[in-house]
């Protein structure tokens, strides 16, 4: 008939090791930027001591113009990773949307750049929304709809197009512009994928929607025990997705010399990657956008380095595989470490 | 079960129609030559077709299939390139493949990681090899048997010689998914794990010993379409992995795991590769194939979903749920 | 939204307004429910059933501002229905809820809150990956001219809040990490935050520690003096007397008693609690106990049970009593393998084993009757047939392919003689009752054909008539030499059952009473951590 009851002084050096914990998986978060931040880091000091041209300006210019694109996509999958979603089919929208574009100006220069670029946007956001509407109302798991999407749009395409090219000079230089031109300097892309970081890293981090799109993400459950509409969120991350697909394409469709219905494949996997290894977390409810620019201009670094030190620059696929791998590997260790660590110690 | 009963008639109704249309819209569809067209270019994606049916029955996934293909095939091609004799380039390939498929179920088993993940960073990472082994480069001065072997028919009869392949390793997988022990245990895994777990069944066992079966079949879909195309590349069988997963999703078997037969999926790759048979003969815009495969995979989860919802419309999801706790009812 | 938040503010005020004047604790310094005028939420005539079960038969309470309620009864009384029905997850099928005397139909959670009723389930619902503020405030965020989220003052806000519980984190802690206790005051913030003048805690003890209890009782005890009503579940008699004013006891579905506290005693409250006269529903007979087939040494999974020793003997039934949390099933799964045991032995036959899986357990002879049916002991959509033959298929198979007709007959068999009512042995089990689902799970493992079976709840959800059909077949199967651990939190069942009854309490083995020494009060003083009664 005996209780035995751990002392008091030891619950409370118990609850002080719980509360350390929190500010530790608080850190994590942050150790996951920090970390990108320090592997970019170690990858420029390596490459520089072996090929100084690296660190010019122009080189730099150069990686961050190469990721511009890569990277606005990558904010747009954030949305919809962090309602425990996926879009699959990001690569075919950036393509639709990038040949469509160009097909218009070619045929009718005259409805004007804007109008052209409303166009690409608008093309994109109802992509998304089709997405989205499959996934909430339609009930089809996003991994199912999305590969069904990525299919379909990228057929419409060729049915678009069939397999003709539009090359440069077939378009107004208005447009080519868009992209290849520098205020103060800097790429145009650059400034749009930083202007769309910017706003979008403020949408999460600081307005009830974005708070929402984490709450969703990180307990369905208890997101509708305090009245949120689930479906409604995550619809919304899609078409936001598919906007930013839209912005996307119009600036490939830009900055690319020829273009054909091929335009984009594949860059679905680049982005995951980016956002993976950003520490989004693939089964929601955390991760920031700032995490996911970082991923994205490390793969195009590690891209980047690889031409410079003239090394075989097939190996950026594998290595973008791997770093997934070890991404999500590390994560599942540290945490399965804490959870069990923390089990213990508060049910002693 | 008699829902997927109603849904093998439903794609036995749909293969009759498109055969209904390729006679009436083109009279070369009838021809040998083109049935053996059809057969040999979809025999790899049938090859790895037959595990991913098992593993999405055991209510997991394997997206890097086409990735270890290309990976095999280029595997085939560099150490044929060096000298190799061709059995022994073979066999390596297969080997690569076992090795990739365990790799996926090591991290799926022993990590617990979702399957989903790990083998999206696999299909980038196989990929990627074959590109570090072969660049862009292309290797194709295979002796003629071996390419006879891809594309070449059984004496006249206009039957490829990769059917041949296919048709006993389907039997195999038929047998072994429906008829033996080792099938139950699937299904009951992927209809519940917890439950299969607690009636003795060795899951983690199961789930990798069949992603190293993906991994083998992969590899030797990688050797059938090196030979068919009589070029090792590393981008052989590139994006191979959705039609795959389309043509085992419309064969009836249920992404959520523990629904779906072999025969379903069977129909299904026959009226996949009919279908675009029939799109390539009418159209100069092969392409226009993927519209069709890629609807055809939505509608084949969208469409049960929305008669469920149109016949049982009323209760909404809160209902559903609730009714899920009321089993767990009491205190 | 803004107003709530202001309401928020208010009441966090008043708080701290009384942390200056401390309250003495205890069934003095409130009004009496008599003199209150106005009840906050009546319940009237709800009954409640799933499927056969009859959870709650047209059970009354009333909840007063400004009182403390504590609700008890056993395991499967229907305590946690009513709180459900309360929190806008369950419908009540009969009967009325009253809220300040109106009459309201509670459809969601949100609903429930709308009208003033916050939950603290045993396991809170949160958004793990959140701060402690965002959790407290999510949907309801205090924003700026802007629109935007107005960090600093949700961060004050919250922390305002949490100012006078006394808790070792603060606004933005983030809640993955947090104990079930620190998660419980978060509900608490976001329940004072909300102006909750209805605080329901469904056994928000029941993974705490003695030091976090008293905290969580000093608050709820200044709650209850702002004139919160709080109505409480709890397993735990000795805070329940701390804290309760009234005291309303279920037995099977139904009320009993309400009391105020003062007029109940310990023992008159776990008479009340048993209540019922044993039965003669529970045969068990007398069978010939032999050698010991599991010893179980020293037992122990870090945090989950400690020390668990014991042994169980060919022939015998051995009951395992113990309240929800005690860490009887956590022993169970390690017994067939499911988790592993930190330290300890266990021998089957004298000769100790390793079990790594439930696999391996079957091979060594021990099956396990699992609580959860639904979730690990059956696969709903497939036949009877296969369910049965799930463990066994391996030996019903010739080259790997399955015998189906011996499967078929072998379930054929088991099915007639569990007498499973169903139209054949390939009806899907989802079709069937509660009962012929339990018999479906005996029968699985009976023809796995175990040394040792370990029943974990047998008869939990099943009606009577099956019940005593179950015990029959229990009875029978150690009469036949089957050494059987019997899980049961129905002390009728234990007693009328067990040769012998184990008594485990917050993980650790507090009782051991042979057949002619137990009775309901020894069990009950043991399984809820008093010391033994006098004799």
């Amino acid at each position: 008939m005996t209780t035995l009851q751990p002392s008091a002084q030891s619950r409370s050096a118990r609850l002080a090791a719980v509360a350390g914990s929190g500010q530790f998986l608080r850190l994590l978060a942050r150790i996951r930027e920090a970390g990108l931040l320090i592997a970019l880091a170690a990858i420029v000091v390596i490459v520089t001591v072996q090929a100084p041209r690296f660190l010019q300006i122009s080189n730099l210019r150069q990686i961050l113009l190469s990721v511009s694109i890569l990277a606005i996509v990558a904010v747009g999958q954030t949305l919809v990773v962090l309602t425990r979603n996926v879009d699959l089919s990001v690569a075919s929208s950036v393509g639709l949307v990038a040949y469509v574009v160009r097909d218009l100006l070619r045929d009718h220069p005259d409805i004007g750049i804007p109008a052209a670029i409303a166009a690409g946007l608008l093309i994109g956001a109802l992509l998304g929304a089709i997405n989205g509407a499959l996934v909430t109302i339609g009930g089809v798991p996003a991994i199912v709809a999305t590969l069904g999407t990525l299919y379909v749009y990228r057929g419409v395409v060729f049915a678009i197009g069939g397999g003709e090219l539009i090359t440069a000079s077939e378009v107004p230089q208005g447009f080519r512009d868009i992209a290849l031109s520098r205020p103060w300097g800097i790429p145009t892309p650059i400034i749009v994928a930083a202007a769309v970081a910017l706003v979008f890293a403020y949408l999460l981090r600081s307005t009830r929607f974005g708070r929402e799109l984490y709450a969703v993400g990180s307990s369905p459950e208890a997101a509708r025990l305090v009245g949120l509409s689930v479906g409604r969120r995550v619809f919304t991350a899609f078409v936001l997705c598919g906007l930013l697909c839209g912005l996307a394409g119009v600036l490939w469709g830009a900055r690319f010399g020829s273009i054909d219905a091929r335009a984009a494949t594949g860059i679905e996997l680049q982005v995951i990657a980016a956002v993976v290894l950003g520490g989004v977390n693939i089964f929601g409810g955390s991760g920031t956008v700032l995490g996911a620019v970082l991923g994205a201009i490390l793969l195009g670094t590690i891209q980047n380095a690889l031409i410079i030190l003239r090394l075989n620059q097939f190996w950026l696929q594998a290595i973008s595989g791997a770093a997934i791998l070890l991404a999500v590997t590390a994560d599942a260790l540290i945490t399965r470490r804490v959870r069990r660590s923390l089990v213990v110690r508060l049910r002693r | 079960m008699t829902r997927l009963a109603r849904w093998e008639t439903l794609l036995a109704a749909l293969l009759v129609a498109l055969f209904a249309i390729g006679i009436a819209t083109s009279d070369v569809f009838l021809r040998g030559s083109n049935f053996s067209l059809i057969a040999s270019s979809t025999m790899e994606k049938a090859v790895m077709a037959l595990p991913m049916t098992l593993i999405i029955i055991g209510g997991e996934i394997d997206l890097s299939v086409a990735s270890t293909a290309g990976l095999a095939s280029a595997v085939v091609g560099k150490s044929w390139e060096a000298g190799w004799p061709l059995w022994l380039c073979l066999v390596t390939a297969l080997v690569v493949g076992a090795a990739c498929g365990l790799l996926n179920g090591l991290l799926v088993t022993r990590l617990g990681l979702p399957s989903l993940v790990v083998t999206l960073g696999t299909l980038a990472l196989y990929r990627g090899l074959a590109s570090v082994l072969l660049a862009d480069s292309a290797i194709s001065n295979f002796p003629a048997g071996f390419t006879r072997f891809g594309f070449g028919k059984i004496g006249g009869t206009g039957i490829p010689w990769t059917l041949l392949v296919f048709l006993p390793l389907f039997v195999i997988f038929a047998v072994l998914l429906h008829a033996t022990w080792i099938g139950r245990q699937l299904y009951a895994t992927g209809t519940n794990p917890e439950a299969a777990r607690f009636s003795a069944v060795r899951v983690a066992n199961l789930k990798l010993g069949l992603f190293v079966i993906s991994g083998v079949l992969a590899a030797l879909a990688g050797i059938m379409y090196t030979a068919r195309v009589s070029s090792s590349r590393a981008d052989n069988a590139i994006g191979f992995e959705l039609d795959v997963i389309a043509a085992v999703l419309l064969g009836g078997v249920s992404i959520f795991g523990g629904r779906g037969t072999l025969f379903g999926v069977l129909l299904s790759l026959a009226a996949i590769a009919t279908l675009r048979n029939i799109l390539a003969l009418n159209s100069s815009n092969a392409e226009l194939q993927s519209i069709a495969v890629g609807s055809l995979l939505i509608l084949s989860v969208l469409g049960p979903n929305l008669v469920r919802r149109l016949r049982g419309a009323q209760p909404g999801r809160l209902a559903g749920s609730r009714s899920a706790r009321m089993a767990e009812a009491g205190d | 939204m803004r107003v709530a938040f202001v309401f928020g503010w208010q009441m966090s005020r008043k708080i701290e307004g009384t942390m200056s004047s401390p309250v003495i604790s205890g069934a003095t310094a409130h009004p009496s429910p008599a003199s209150s005028p106005a009840p906050a939420a009546e319940v009237i005539g709800v009954a409640k059933s799933f499927g056969a079960v009859q959870a709650l038969r047209a059970v009354d309470l009333t909840l007063y501002p400004g009182e403390t309620h504590a609700l008890l009864g056993e395991n499967g009384a229907g305590k946690s229905t009513l709180v459900k029905i309360l929190a806008g997850i369950h419908l009540p099928d009969e009967g009325e809820i009253r809220i300040s005397g109106q009459a309201v139909t509670l459809r969601s959670p949100l609903e429930a809150r709308a009208h003033g009723i916050a939950v603290i389930h045993q396991h809170p619902t949160l958004f793990p990956d959140l701060d402690v503020a965002e959790n407290i405030f999510m949907g309801r965020q205090p924003r700026g001219r802007f629109g935007q989220i107005d960090w600093s003052a949700m961060r004050a806000e919250v922390d305002r809040l949490l100012a006078p519980l006394g808790v070792g984190f603060d606004s933005s802690t983030p809640v993955q990490g947090l104990a079930i206790a620190d998660q419980q005051l978060v509900e608490i913030a976001k329940a004072l935050s909300l102006d909750a003048r209805i605080l329901i805690m469904d056994e928000p003890t029941a993974s705490l520690s003695a030091r976090e209890v008293e905290r969580l009782f000093a608050i709820v005890r200044r709650l209850r003096d702002h004139g919160v009503a709080i109505l409480f579940v709890s397993h735990r008699l000795e805070e329940v007397f701390a804290l309760a004013d009234r005291i309303t006891i279920f037995r099977d579905g139904a009320r009993v008693i309400t009391a105020p506290a003062s007029d109940l005693t310990l023992e008159a409250t776990i008479q009340h609690m048993v209540g019922r006269q044993l039965q003669t529903l529970f045969p068990k007979e007398p069978a010939e106990i032999g050698d010991v087939v599991l010893r179980v040494e020293q037992l122990t999974r870090a945090g989950v049970f400690h020390d668990v020793s014991f042994e169980l003997r060919r022939g015998e039934i051995l009951g395992l009593f113990g309240l929800i949390g005690a860490g009887r099933t956590e022993v169970a799964r390690v017994l067939f393998g499911v988790d592993r045991a930190d330290s300890g032995t266990i021998h089957l036959d004298g000769k100790q084993v390793s079990l790594t899986s439930p696999a391996v357990a079957l091979q060594l002879g021990i099956g396990y009757v699992p609580e959860d049916r639904h979730r690990q002991g059956l696969l709903l959509p497939f036949p009877i047939a296969s369910n049965v033959t799930l463990p066994i298929l391996p030996r019903l198979s010739r080259l790997g392919i399955v015998n189906r007709p011996k499967e078929r007959d072998l379930a054929a068999e088991f099915a007639r003689r569990l007498q499973v009512k169903a139209a054949g042995v390939e009806q899907a089990v989802a079709a069937l009752s509660g009962g012929n689902q339990q018999k479906v799970v005996l029968a699985k493992w009976l023809a796995a054909n175990p040394r040792v079976l370990i029943l974990d709840e047998p008869t939990r959800g099943i009606d009577i008539g099956t019940k005593a059909e179950v015990h029959h077949l229990i009875s029978r199967l150690a009469v036949q030499g089957l050494a059987i651990l019997l899980i049961s939190s129905e002390l009728p069942e234990i007693l009328g059952m067990a040769d012998r009854v184990l008594v485990m309490h917050e993980g650790r083995i507090t009782g051991i009473f042979d057949r002619d020494e137990a009775d309901q009060e020894r069990i009950m003083y043991a399984a809820t951590g008093q010391a033994r009664i006098p004799a």
